[in-house]
């Protein structure tokens, strides 16, 4: 039984456009998917329907056994949960010190005050900025904000790892630091990670499973190691 | 014990968000004390008008002329009989016989005096009365034809028509003043909540990464509910101390009177703990209110 199941998965938006057509896919556990394709293939479709902040119109998305899209409003935290998710553009509170920032998903969850502490500086010290948990979001660099962002998203020993183009603000030679520190907690900590990027550079290099979208289709899942300089 | 660890960390997040967001929570608490002072004066005013109609309404009485050939027995069986009118205030049905009027009319001025003076007790052309207060004041009217259908009552008197119109006026300003006290508190309510929901509209980004890491509906509203308390209960602390503290500076001033004897004002122990009370409960719960109905709409998927 796989961790993620899509199965005929379509998703037309309110204003009538057409996300995803009859998408079917799984990802085992434990493994590192990079999902790409051009602008809008569906890939933010794909895993805002996979973190429930969007409904698929037909067809039903299983996650570590929750029926993701039957789940209801006031139960969405229970999948997240299970989840750890990473944008674009870092989402860290400003007001909020690095440790702050990080213990904010644990305080938001009820979890006991002696053990967040540790959790905290375990997690801080996984992304490397055990030095810096006194800063301000906005004393950082853009690499190091993501790291912030990523040390969030694990705190809580998430099942999966959810990326939405984490690189796609950095500089290659950051992004490459945040590919690697995610395939590392991948391999480290067995955290399934599901990237979405653009970047062709990575996903060459790090020669994983790769789901291309085309059009909101599945063009073609590579298993690890068959993506070779494709060009879509 | 999970579920207290989150009312504590609510509390605790409460208290921690008002001081962080200070110029945005000083706003509010601004609009909340400007709001509960109009709504205090409105209160004051609502009560001191209300206890002075309804002083004022008491204050109306029945003269029932009793026949000149009424004997003692037949005074007495008419007394009994107004007292047992449903409308009629038992304590207050006051005999004052012929002679009592006489006499006192003659105090009055010289000019009776004068033409009195000669009157025995069988020349006495004055009629002995009753004095008979109301119940409620609307319904003098029918209580005034019910005693002047008893035998040996021969004329019945209560201002008719100006009581009518006076008791309208009464009804009038008091309908006024319970009007204005419930418009002012719609429009601090929805003031506050207005209020309230730029404060959390200011925090979008902060619910929306607590749903995103796993909070529980429940979990973000908590804080924010008691972050609204916190604000509607901030903000009443000044409007209940000016309202206590001016109330009374104000029936000091005045001597407890408003122009004339007539119009006494409310003492202000009896009624300034109350709408302080009244003050203090508006700001929790509207704030509370406020704040609810603000995150919920950051809530939805």
């Amino acid at each position: 039984m796989s961790l993620i199941e899509f199965k005929n998965v379509t998703k037309q938006y309110k204003n009538g456009v057409t996300a995803l057509y009859e998408l079917s896919l799984s990802i085992e556990k434990g493994d590192f998917v990079f999902i790409i394709g051009g602008s809008g293939c569906g890939k933010s479709t794909l895993i805002k329907l996979l973190y429930r902040e969007e409904k698929p119109s037909k067809g039903s998305i299983i996650l570590g056994g929750i029926n993701v899209g039957k789940l209801r409003n006031r139960s969405v935290y229970k999948l997240r949960r299970k989840l750890g998710i990473v944008f674009q553009d870092y989402r860290l509170l400003p007001k909020l010190t690095v440790y702050e920032n990080v213990a904010f998903a644990l305080e938001a969850i009820g979890e006991k005050k002696k053990n967040i502490r540790p959790k905290v500086l375990k997690s801080l010290e996984l992304v490397g900025l055990k030095g810096k948990v006194r800063e301000y979001p906005d004393n950082l660099s853009g690499g190091e904000q993501q790291r912030v962002a990523i040390a969030r998203a694990i705190v809580n020993e998430p099942k999966v790892l959810i990326c939405d183009e984490p690189t796609g603000n950095l500089d290659p030679l950051m992004s490459m630091e945040i590919v690697e520190l995610l395939s590392s907690i991948n391999q480290k900590e067995g955290t399934t990670v599901l990237m979405v990027t653009h970047d062709k550079e990575i996903v060459n290099k790090m020669k994983k499973h790769v789901i291309a979208l085309k059009d909101g289709h599945l063009f073609k899942d590579y298993k690890k190691g068959e993506y070779v300089n494709e060009i879509l | 014990m999970k579920f207290f660890r989150v009312i504590g960390r609510s509390i605790r997040d409460a208290f921690k968000s008002v001081g962080r967001n200070f110029s945005l929570s000083i706003a509010a608490i601004t609009c909340v004390i400007i709001t509960l002072i109009i709504v205090g004066v409105a209160l004051i005013i609502k009560e001191n008008v209300e206890s002075a109609t309804t002083k004022l309404k008491k204050d109306l009485s029945i003269v029932v002329f009793v026949s000149n050939d009424a004997d003692n027995f037949d005074v007495n069986s008419l007394e009994t009989q107004i007292k047992g009118i449903d409308n009629v205030d038992p304590t207050y049905v006051v005999y004052q016989s012929k002679a009592e009027i006489k006499s006192s009319m003659m105090e009055e001025s010289e000019t009776f005096k004068n033409i009195m003076e000669d009157w025995d007790d069988k020349e006495n052309p004055l009629q002995s009365v009753y004095i008979v207060k109301v119940i409620d004041a609307e319904k003098i009217g029918e209580t005034a034809n019910t005693i002047k259908n008893l035998e040996n009552v021969t004329l019945v008197k209560y201002g008719e028509g100006m009581v009518e119109q006076l008791i309208d006026v009464f009804n009038g300003v008091k309908n006024f003043s319970y009007g204005a006290v419930i418009a002012l508190v719609v429009v601090t309510v929805f003031l506050i909540i207005n209020t309230i929901k730029l404060t959390i509209f200011s925090r979008k980004r902060e619910i929306s990464i607590m749903r995103l890491v796993g909070a529980s509906n429940s979990s973000i509203k908590f804080p924010f509910i008691f972050e609204g308390m916190l604000i509607g209960v901030l903000g009443a602390i000044i409007p209940i101390v000016l309202v206590i503290y001016g109330y009374y500076s104000l029936y000091n001033i005045l001597g407890g009177k408003l122009i004339t004897e007539i119009i006494l004002l409310v003492p202000p122990k009896e009624i300034v703990f109350k709408i302080g009370l009244f003050i203090l409960i508006i700001g929790a719960v509207v704030g509370m209110l406020g704040s609810a109905s603000a995150v919920k709409k950051y809530l939805k998927v």
